[in-house]
């Protein structure tokens, strides 16, 4: 017997409704991108989760690595200045 | 002798930083390091609650064609498609941890990976289709309600997706029970028999006593395992009686009683000889439950080579235009 395929793994993110951000909901097995879009609509939307879905090829995603967090996203703790709460506003005025 | 203290080192110092994640309350994600041991205990564990959803189609697949009205199928068409679906999330979330679907299905092939015992039982009457979903589906919520707090990450997702999910299953297993109690004096001891059958088979679901249980140790350390098989056992036993008492069924355990100091029902001995009897495969139906998956997964590989060779079609096609 020659050496059974599962077929190639997919990720799928769901819109819930339409402006809202594409969520990762996991993933499915397919062929190609449109059997992988009807698996995800059977696998994580059979309950009207979701108003659009992106499939995308596993292996084509590149994550950051978990050890290199805190060097990764460092730079973002000493710039305070980019918060709103950094300001020093006049007292009295209004609507800003 | 200096590389192995090096590396001994370097062991502790990742365990230390693992575990001071788990105690933090942090979720655990698939490309942080982790101790082998978590993840050969997950893929265990991941893998055998994904056999045992979809080997749990069984069972009440075996009623489609002869439930007792179009409401009925529609209904239980839907439950055994989502049990599919559970199975794909639990097979996906498992996957993140770097065990192909190939390979965990042919550990539950070769019998390496179990399923749960539950489903070692046949569905004999439709009464049983409501026995398995307000206690078979029962149990597992329990079960599943529980480790939507586990510590990985992605078992933990799929756990909250089905939980969601899982409550009409029990709800639909209990309105069959509860429309047969209020039938004929033959649907009430037809109900009546489902219940003194899957009963006892419900409660081993949690797994052996907690004296006995050999994989608690360090899945709860590492919080896989939020709760202890005798506590999520106590909380089925204790929510299900009520339930029975409303619809005029009798619990099959003349020794169940309500303890007012402890504020839970006692029960009876669990005959576990039945338990290790039916896990070591001598149960009513483990031949044709692993008989079925393989040869449906035999019948199936035409279609994933079609579809591979049609992928590869196209990209020929889409090379040369």
């Amino acid at each position: 017997m020659t050496k059974d395929s599962q077929l190639a793994t997919w990720e799928v993110f769901i819109q819930s409704k339409p402006g809202a951000n594409y969520i990762h909901a996991g993933s499915v097995h397919a062929s190609d991108n449109k059997m992988a879009l009807q698996n995800a609509r059977d696998t994580y939307t059979r309950r009207g989760e979701g108003t659009s879905i992106w499939v995308a090829p596993t292996e084509s995603i590149t994550a950051s690595n978990p050890d290199d967090s805190e060097m990764f996203f460092d730079p973002a703790n000493d710039k305070v200045y980019r918060l709103p709460t950094f300001y020093v506003m006049p007292e009295g005025a209004k609507a800003i | 002798m200096e590389l192995l203290e090096k590396t001994d080192k370097i062991h502790e110092e990742l365990l230390k930083n693992f575990e001071e994640k788990i105690n933090r309350g942090d979720a655990i994600e698939p490309k942080d390091k982790m101790p082998d041991a978590y993840r050969k205990h997950l893929m265990r564990q991941m893998s055998q609650h994904a056999h045992s959803e979809v080997i749990g189609m069984q069972p009440e697949g075996n009623w489609i064609t002869r439930a007792p009205s179009l409401r009925a199928k529609q209904i239980l068409l839907a439950k055994i498609q989502d049990e599919g679906g559970h199975g794909l999330y639990l097979y996906s979330a498992a996957e993140t941890l770097g065990i192909s679907r190939d390979e965990m299905i042919s550990q539950l092939h070769s019998g390496k990976a179990k399923y749960s015992n539950i489903f070692n039982y046949p569905a004999l009457t439709w009464a049983d289709i409501g026995a398995i979903g307000w206690l078979v589906d029962g149990a597992a919520i329990v079960n599943q309600v529980s480790l939507q707090r586990t510590s990985y990450g992605p078992y933990s997702r799929a756990m909250v997706r089905i939980c969601k999910e899982e409550s009409f299953h029990q709800r639909q297993g209990y309105e069959i029970m509860a429309k047969m109690m209020k039938g004929t004096k033959d649907q009430q001891e037809m109900a009546q028999d489902a219940m003194n059958r899957w009963w006892w088979p419900s409660l081993m679901m949690f797994g052996p006593h907690d004296s006995e249980s050999p994989h608690t140790g360090d899945a709860v350390k590492w919080k896989i395992k939020r709760h202890s098989n005798d506590e999520l056992r106590q909380k089925f036993i204790d929510k299900t009686v009520q339930q029975a008492e409303v619809i005029g069924l009798t619990i099959p355990d003349k020794d169940l009683k309500w303890n007012e100091a402890a504020g839970r029902y006692d029960h009876g001995a669990i005959d576990w000889n039945e338990f290790y009897r039916v896990i070591g495969g001598n149960g009513p139906c483990n031949k044709q439950r692993m008989a079925h998956h393989i040869k449906v997964h035999e019948e199936g590989v035409w279609v994933r080579e079609a579809a591979e060779a049609y992928r590869v079609k196209k990209e020929k096609q889409l090379l040369h235009s």
